[in-house]
């Protein structure tokens, strides 16, 4: 099955750009189904970004966050070819993980 | 605690994977064992995130009070095309950021995001909010302990939260 | 000549009924008119913009879709639709065995008038039919699957300018003239035709939504609307847009729906495949 998880990461002079985006519903829980219930929270909790053995950058994220939810940051420290190591974990209790290059 | 076997599958299964989520995530301790029903995960401050006031949600998350800087950037539209896929980014000027949180007044509970930012991460984070009505959008940045904010009214016609 | 008049007045005001006299139907006159309208009332937009619909049309709308196109939600659509469209059917033959260039970079030439069949072929329409002649059940027309097909088909035809024709056959200049009267023909409670909104207040708000202009209307096709939180095919949109004017929708993909979009499209010739596009 197809990773949730999208990622590119682009290495500049300074920084690595890194931009994501995780296919996920985001369900807030205050939204109601074509027969009037409410559809349960159903939302990513903790994302991760490591490098190098190293977390580089943690979102902590709660229902009001987009579904297919999109991130954008940069670090120092990486180059082209290294790996950058993205995962989630929902309220769920579910998760995904991706490694990818950094271009 | 006794649970039909319908839910006590349920439990196993999404404790299993709650366990190798967070196996992946390097938090998963063998000592630990995980409560029947998938747990929010250790790291996720539940409590600020069902705060209903934006000193509230800062006093949960970071146990202090954040002062208006204007070395603290907050990009949103003037008018949200639409409620729930609002773009936003913060950026800050201010030294040694460990963190920025993005609050929304008006929603159900203020706490959006919160982002932990290690040395040599920038000061910078762009995302996508879903806003339940207009109001206030408000970024937070930790610099060397202390909170600053910023803020920014966005006018919402169509709501995120299903209205 | 007359109907030309009556077309191009039509258009000038906006929503009024078009006679349907049985004289000569000239659709390149129309094009004509129809592209020389918008282009007159928007001059500050680029002709290529006009395919961005309501981007085209605020500023404040176009830079949150700028943000959001840096990595857009339909992103999940298109890959479901090249995995889709890669994987073979039960009998081994695949939708490339269906389309010309094997169905890669021919969004642009859809739909189109099949003179053997008489009828005006849309591109979901010939997607169910290749999938019916290799022995598979269709597929909903509105959203999903098919969406993620004509999401993928779109994206291999990015930028690839508008051709559709109108062959010298009387049924198809029938079609365009059907499509055609079907745009401009109020309907529903709320006594709209496409126009109304499309032509005669493109640009402008109704309630909260700015409306995009009909020029080019079908270019970003399959889209990924916010307020649907997914995808959707031109069907979904024609469908709603109906009942938003509280009229009673047609079934997707009826032939006076494919008449319809057979004629827009046709009036947005020249500009680019944007699809698949995101909108509100």
């Amino acid at each position: 099955m197809a990773s949730t998880i999208r990622v590119r990461a682009v290495a500049g002079a300074d920084t690595t750009e890194v931009q994501s985006l995780i296919q996920h519903p985001m369900d807030s829980g205050f939204v109601k189904d074509a027969a009037g219930k409410l559809i349960p929270p159903h939302h990513i909790e903790v994302v991760r970004f490591e490098h190098g053995g190293k977390t580089v950058f943690t979102a902590l994220w709660g229902p009001a966050v987009a579904k297919d939810p999109y991130l954008k940051f940069s670090f120092k420290g990486a180059k082209k070819g290294d790996e950058l190591k993205v995962s989630w974990l929902d309220n769920e209790g579910a998760s995904d993980s991706l490694v990818a290059k950094i271009q | 605690m006794t649970m039909s076997s319908d839910a006590a599958g349920c439990a196993r299964r999404s404790m299993l994977r709650g366990m190798a989520g967070l196996a992946g995530l390097g938090l998963f301790e063998a000592s630990r064992l995980l409560p029947a029903y998938a747990a929010d995960a250790p790291d996720w401050p539940q409590a600020a995130f069902k705060q209903k006031s934006e000193i509230d949600a800062l006093k949960q998350l970071y146990g202090k009070n954040a002062e208006a800087s204007d070395k603290v950037t907050l990009d949103a539209p003037e008018i949200a095309e639409n409620g729930a896929v609002v773009p936003i980014a913060v950026t800050s000027s201010l030294p040694n950021v460990t963190a920025i949180a993005v609050l929304v007044v008006e929603n159900p509970y203020t706490l959006a995001a919160a982002y932990q930012i290690p040395a040599g991460t920038r000061p910078a984070v762009a995302n996508r909010l879903k806003m339940a009505k207009t109001t206030k959008v408000v970024a937070v940045v930790e610099s060397d302990g202390k909170l600053y904010s910023a803020s920014r009214d966005v006018k919402v016609t169509v709501g995120g939260c299903g209205g | 000549m007359l109907r030309k008049v009556l077309i191009i007045g039509a258009i000038v005001l906006g929503g009024a009924q078009v006679a349907c006299a049985d004289d000569a139907v000239d659709p390149k006159a129309e094009f004509k008119a129809f592209r020389d309208y918008f282009v007159g009332r928007f001059p500050k937009v680029p002709f290529d913009d006009f395919v961005n619909g309501p981007y085209s049309m605020d500023e404040g709308l176009r830079k949150q879709w700028k943000d959001i196109e840096e990595f857009p939600p339909y992103e999940f659509a298109v890959d479901k639709g090249k995995e889709m469209f890669a994987k073979p059917f039960a009998n081994g033959k695949t939708y490339a065995d269906c389309f010309p260039n094997q169905g890669i970079g021919i969004r642009q030439n859809f739909p189109y008038f099949d003179a053997k069949s008489g009828q005006v072929i849309t591109l979901e329409l010939a997607l169910n039919q290749c999938r019916e002649a290799n022995g598979e059940k269709p597929l909903d027309y509105v959203k999903d699957d098919m969406a993620a097909l004509t999401a993928y088909m779109a994206f291999t035809s990015r930028g690839k300018r508008f051709d559709i024709k109108i062959p010298d056959d009387p049924r198809a200049l029938a079609a365009y003239r059907k499509g055609e009267e079907y745009f401009y023909t109020r309907r529903g409670q709320l006594n709209f035709s496409c126009a109304s909104c499309h032509v005669q207040s493109a640009g402008n708000h109704i309630r909260t939504e700015v409306l995009a202009p009909a020029l080019g209307i079908m270019a970003a096709m399959p889209i990924y609307r916010s307020e649907w939180g997914a995808m959707g095919t031109t069907s979904r949109r024609f469908t709603t847009c109906n009942s938003q004017v509280r009229a009673v929708p047609l079934p997707p993909q009826d032939e006076l729906y494919r008449d319809v979009e057979y004629f827009l499209t046709y009036m947005g010739n020249g500009l680019p495949v944007s699809g698949p596009g995101a909108r509100p």
